[in-house]
This record gives C-alpha cells, sequence and structure tokens, in this order.
C-alpha cells in the first residue's frame, strides 16, 4: 500500500492542479493577513473560507484522480497487490497531497507573520488540522461516489451535489426546522444534526475552541452547553474520526466486491 | 495449468458466462476467440480476478483464485487498452512495475528489441498509441511467469513490432510458457496459436487446433472456419 500511496502521491505533486491549489492558499494567506493585519482575525475569515472550500476540493480532486487513473488501477489489479491496498493508496495519496497543499500554503505566509510569536497557533493549527480531516472525509466520499458510479457525468453531478448539500442545503433545511419545531426542546436534535454534518461539526469545533460565542450560533451554543469546551472537542474530534473511517470503510468493502 | 469450472457472470441484465468449463494445460500457446461481447475479456479478467464471478471455481498453478492476490506473480498481463499515468515518464513506470513486482534487467533487452530508448525520458502522455502498446509490451514480457495473458496484442503495432512480437511469443512458447491470447486478426491467430478456444453466448463452443476447427466446419480455411461458426449460429 505504502508503495502505491507514493506512487500517486508524487504522480499528483507533479501535477499543474497541486500547484494551483498550493499557489491559491499561499495567495490567500497574505491577502488575508495584509487585509486583517491582525493574526487572530486572519484565522477566523480563513475558517470560513476553509470550511466550504477544502470540502469542494477534496471531492472534485477525489473524483477526477479516481475516474483518471481508471486505465492505470486496472493495470495496478493485474498485479500482485491486494485491491484494498490500491485504492487506500490512491486515496491516501490524493488526501495527503491536497493536505500538503493546504498545510504549506497557508503555513508559509502565517510563519512569516511570526504565528510562532502569537497567541494564535493553536487555533491556527485547529484550523489546518480540521482542514485535513475535512480532506480525508470529502476525498473518501469521492472515492466512495466515484467507485460506485461507472459514468464519470454522473459521478461528477453526485460529488457536487453532496458538495451542495452539506455545504449549503443541509443548513438551510437545518434551520428550517428549528424555526418550524421552535415550541419544542431541540438540544438534542441539533446537537445531533451538527454531528451528522462534518463541516457544521468543523464549524463548531473551530468556534468552540476561538471562543467567539458571538459567532457561535444556536448549535454551537448548545452544543459548549452540553458539553463544554474541552469535553466537546474531544466529542467532535471523536465525531470527525468516524467520519473519516466510515467512507473509508466502504471504500475498502466496495473495492473487494467490483467488477474492473 | 489453469482450470475453470461453471463459471458464471452477469453484469446487470446481460449474462456473459453461463457455465463456462475450460482446461488450459501446460505449455504452449492458446487463442480464445469469439464474436464481439461473447465474453473473452470477461473470462480473462476473471482469471485475473479483476472481475468477479457470481458462480464457479478458477483455479491458477494449483491455486484457488478467490480472494487471494499472490498467485498473480505467477502471471504477465497485457491489458487491451495501454493508458498510463501521463505525469510518468517511460522509465519511471517501468522502474514502478519493478518496484511493485520483483526485480529484473529483461527490460533492457526489451527496450532494445522494441526501440524504445529514444522515448524513455518521455512522458507517458505525449506518446502515441503504438509506443504505449510497446510500451506495455515490455511491461508485460519483463518478468518471466509462467503464464502470460495478451489481450489484443496487436492493437496499434507497425509492421516491424509485430514481428518481433511474434518473436517474443514463440520464444516464451520455446521456454514452455502458456500463453493466451485473444486477437480478431485472424491471420495472426493462424499463424501462431496451437489450439483454439471459441467463445459463443457465454461457453466453450469449440476447443482444438485449427485442424480439427477445419475439419469440424468443413472449410479450407481459417477465417472461413470462424465465420462458419458465426452464420450458422446466428442465421
Amino acid at each position: 500500500m505504502l508503495k502505491i500511496l507514493r506512487y500517486s502521491f508524487f504522480d499528483l505533486m507533479r501535477s499543474r492542479w497541486s500547484y494551483v491549489y498550493f499557489a491559491f492558499y499561499l495567495l490567500l494567506g497574505v491577502i488575508l493577513l495584509f487585509l486583517n493585519n491582525d493574526l487572530s482575525k486572519a484565522v477566523i475569515t480563513l475558517m470560513n473560507v476553509i470550511i466550504v472550500l477544502v470540502p469542494l476540493i477534496g471531492t472534485i480532486f477525489g473524483v477526477m484522480y479516481y475516474y483518471n487513473s481508471q486505465e492505470f488501477t486496472e493495470l495496478l489489479l493485474a498485479q500482485p497487490i491486494k485491491r484494498a491496498s490500491i485504492f487506500l493508496g490512491q486515496y491516501l495519496g490524493v488526501a495527503l497531497s491536497l493536505s500538503m497543499s493546504l498545510i504549506l500554503g497557508l503555513g508559509i505566509p502565517f510563519v512569516f507573520y511570526g504565528l510562532f510569536e502569537s497567541s494564535a497557533v493553536w487555533d491556527f493549527s485547529l484550523l489546518l488540522i480540521t482542514g485535513v480531516f475535512l480532506t480525508l472525509i470529502f476525498t473518501a466520499l469521492a472515492f466512495n461516489i466515484a467507485l460506485s458510479n461507472e459514468n464519470k457525468i454522473k459521478g461528477f453531478g453526485y460529488a457536487i451535489l453532496l458538495w451542495l448539500f452539506l455545504a449549503v442545503i443541509y443548513d438551510g433545511l437545518f434551520l428550517m426546522t428549528l424555526i418550524l419545531f421552535e415550541d419544542y426542546p431541540l438540544d438534542k436534535l441539533s446537537l445531533f444534526g451538527t454531528m451528522l454534518n462534518p463541516i457544521d461539526l468543523s464549524r463548531t469545533l473551530i468556534l468552540l475552541k476561538l471562543d467567539i460565542s458571538a459567532l457561535l450560533g444556536y448549535t454551537g451554543a448548545v452544543f459548549k452547553q452540553f458539553f463544554g469546551t474541552s469535553f466537546g472537542l474531544i466529542v467532535s474530534f471523536f465525531m470527525l474520526t468516524v467520519w473519516v473511517i466510515l467512507p473509508v470503510g466502504r471504500i475498502i468493502n466496495k473495492s473487494k466486491k467490483k467488477d474492473f | 495449468m489453469v482450470t475453470i469450472q461453471n463459471l458464471h457472470k452477469k453484469f446487470g441484465r446481460n449474462q456473459v458466462l453461463s457455465g463456462l468449463n475450460l482446461t488450459i494445460n501446460e505449455g504452449g500457446i492458446f487463442a480464445i476467440l469469439g464474436p464481439n461481447g461473447s465474453g473473452k475479456t470477461t473470462l480473462i479478467k476473471a482469471v485475473l480476478g479483476m472481475v468477479i464471478p457470481d458462480k464457479g471455481e478458477i483455479t491458477v498453478l494449483g491455486e484457488e483464485i478467490k480472494k487471494n492476490s499472490d498467485y498473480r506473480h505467477k502471471i504477465d498481463y497485457l491489458p487491451q487498452i495501454a493508458n498510463f499515468p501521463s505525469n510518468l515518464k517511460v522509465k519511471e513506470l517501468i522502474k514502478m512495475i519493478k518496484d511493485l513486482r520483483k526485480p529484473t534487467d529483461e527490460d533492457q533487452r526489451l527496450i532494445e528489441l522494441l526501440r524504445l530508448e529514444p522515448f524513455l525520458d518521455k512522458k507517458l502522455g505525449n506518446l502515441s498509441g503504438g509506443t504505449k502498446q510497446k510500451v506495455n509490451l515490455v511491461l508485460t514480457f519483463m518478468f518471466n511467469s509462467p503464464l502470460i495473458i495478451l489481450d489484443e496484442p496487436t492493437t496499434g503495432l507497425d509492421p516491424i513490432s509485430l514481428i518481433r512480437l511474434k518473436e517474443l511469443i514463440k520464444v516464451a512458447k520455446a521456454k514452455g510458457k502458456t500463453i493466451l491470447i485473444t486477437s480478431h486478426i485472424m491471420s495472426f491467430v493462424e499463424e501462431i496459436s496451437d489450439e483454439i478456444v471459441f467463445i459463443l453466448e457465454g461457453k466453450i463452443y469449440f476447443k482444438g487446433s485449427i485442424q480439427e476447427l477445419k475439419t469440424k466446419t468443413n472449410q479450407q480455411d481459417f477465417e472461413h472456419a470462424i465465420a462458419s461458426i458465426l452464420t450458422n449460429n446466428h442465421a
């Protein structure tokens, strides 16, 4: 598996898109620091961007990479390598190269700005960790979609829909339910609703850490009240890990049964 | 060498293989023929473990292939469409496959034989179809495994490379290897194969030498013999 991972990783590291992605974050980091002139404020703005953009890029890259390397995958399948190693290797190759673009692209401008001397260093690290989690989750979801759909157009369509649903529509639906059932106690429901969406979960996680009550919103407030800050962090990390494990498990399962 | 028992495979509603039985003995060149969509590639992919059968058993060199990947150490496979990662160089791809399987020096000889030296530093995305097929051939023949499976090996090859390919196949045969070939070029099949396996509607319709096929169908030449099977079964 490590060999496949290495090859996928270096294959991607050499592709133009990794550089575009890296350059984008680099630019974003520099501009935000330039405009905000304040590390903590830049971190908050960055959060809003990362939480929407990282899943989108993870989904698209994941689907694209899978479909692009289909013939090569067939070549690998005829080699004495276990199926699970091939797909896990490719998945990790994509996810890690995306994570690296993210970490380096944002890390470099922040480090030069004096991240390590500032108090925002932990907030910033948490932001990057969440970004890596989101990359792992959404690349895995994308691989799942691609494995289940032979048709590329359909695969891309479902992938974009999934992102749209979790990043935008889910919140709308969630809010509507809260308004519709405002006469009932909704703490449990909203807690549950947050955990079922990795994007919401990440947002809550970061806001809990940043301790900005104004931005926490209803769910965040419930989260904080229910779990307290540190336990809330642990619970959200745990849930994010579950969100990684489940789709990765399905990649392994599905790949074992699929015909090529 | 390879035994297949009662193999069934369905893609959606399309029953491709229905109770196929086949035994391939050690040594010799076997051509797998059949009309388009008769299940040739599916059969080959089932042997390679790329297609998972609905029913049936396959053993390769005495090893049951279900949930096994090690037996593929003994198979060299040439896929139908050679499409490699376009960012890799030819050299790197060869190195990578060697790294994944086992070290070998055969690649140097094959690269010379197929005149691939000028392309070694080119990226695979920039190669023509025929050159890609040559790279594909190097990857297949460099390992010296006892079973060789070639799916449409002649695709895109120029006449000289075609001659070289035939030589490679003959040398492999002389070493006592078993070679399975699918091809649509009947003259190629006639020239090279010892035995024909004809698949029709998901089953083996005929297995035997070309001479036997001619006698069975009452035809003078091979191409007409094949055509007569098809017309008699579809008319």
